[in-house]
């Protein structure tokens, strides 16, 4: 039940992500239905391309009467495309070093991307949620995942992974989306939502 | 042939040479292999937590730096090695995003550390080599035929420890 609901949130999340990154790149980007997995720690690297896949990740803080983290996450070449696009860059730019500029354009993506998720997930529960500025590191899969996963460990043995897979006419790209609100902030939610 | 044994998160392993033991992209929690370097046997603990008695659900022994730690040591018994050798080699416990409030959950790397550091102590237990903190991941390797600890980072030269 709590799993249908998260996956719904997920849903309208990426819906509302995907029309903002349209906007803001003068594209057409469509997005499939998002696939929501529950997973075993030590399963949850290989998800994403193995443990040391090189990933950028965007990280945020949770405030207001939910806290916890929420993290959005794309392997570099997924990024490396996406800002090729924001910026209008070529696509011989297959770089996996970004400048400053592109940097900072990558957390726009994820600030667009989170943004949506917290705005539907407080359309849906009339929750006011507040999100830190995003803090962005770009290392291995396992090392970045640790982070959220230790917030995860604190309350049971599975992460909650939700992936999207989005893209333009010349490519799709991978997006993993993570969201971990404390034991305390979960059973708002749910009751907010009358369940 | 020898292989190499993986060890993932929240995961514990024991290895006997010629074989290697392995666990990858560690970042804010804490890798520990502890090796018995005459019988040469080495088990390795990916811990994510600091303290089981802090947590309500602590079935898994190998999430939590305490438990973490006695049940590899009970593991390694199992297949001959000896408490009195037992040496220990440390990696991870890194902070991969650059925070600015200091907040408990941002420094959860640095406690990871702290509390491995405290309960091999107890175990009387010498860290032999430490490689922990800063801001980036490590995928380690340990050899029981050597003793000795690989750590494998994004755009830094391998270390040998």
């Amino acid at each position: 039940m709590q799993y249908d609901v998260l996956r719904e949130i997920g849903n309208i999340g990426a819906g509302n992500a995907t029309t903002a990154l349209s906007q803001m790149i003068n594209a057409k980007i469509d997005m499939k239905v998002p696939n929501v997995e529950l997973l075993e720690f030590k399963e949850l690297s290989d998800i994403v391309g193995g443990a040391e896949n090189l990933v950028v990740g965007i990280l945020f803080t949770l405030e207001g009467q939910i806290d916890g983290m929420m993290m959005f996450m794309m392997d570099v070449d997924a990024s490396r495309h996406l800002v090729n696009l924001l910026l209008g860059n070529t696509d011989e730019n297959t770089s996996s070093e970004f400048t400053e500029m592109e940097l900072s354009a990558l957390n726009e993506i994820g600030n667009i991307i989170a943004g949506a998720y917290l705005s539907s997930l407080a359309t849906l529960t009339n929750i006011v949620i507040t999100s830190s500025v995003p803090y962005m590191a770009i290392d291995m899969a396992g090392a970045i995942l640790s982070v959220p996963a230790i917030e995860f460990g604190k309350i049971g043995d599975k992460a909650l992974l939700i992936e999207t897979e989005f893209g333009d006419e010349i490519r799709e790209v991978n997006g993993y989306f993570i969201l971990i609100p404390t034991i305390n902030s979960y059973g708002k939610i749910l009751s907010s939502l009358g369940l | 042939m020898s292989e190499m044994i993986k060890v993932g998160m929240a995961d514990l392993n024991v290895c006997i040479s010629p074989n290697a033991i392995t666990t990858l992209g560690l970042g804010s929690c804490v890798g520990i292999v502890l090796y018995d370097p005459i019988k040469k046997i080495a088990g390795m603990v990916h811990v994510m937590l600091p303290d089981s008695t802090k947590i309500l659900n602590n079935e898994n022994k190998a999430k939590f730096a305490d438990t973490g730690i006695d049940e590899l040591i009970r593991q390694m018994l199992t297949i001959g090695a000896d408490r009195k050798s037992l040496i220990a080699k440390i990696a991870g416990g890194a902070q991969m995003f650059a925070f600015s409030n200091n907040s408990d959950m941002m420094r959860i790397g640095e406690r990871n550390v702290e509390a491995t550091k405290l309960k091999l102590q107890q175990l009387g237990i010498p860290i032999r080599a430490e490689d922990t903190g800063l801001n980036y991941g490590r995928t380690i390797e340990f050899y029981p035929e050597t003793g000795e600890l690989l750590i494998k980072s994004v755009g830094k030269e391998r270390k040998i420890l």
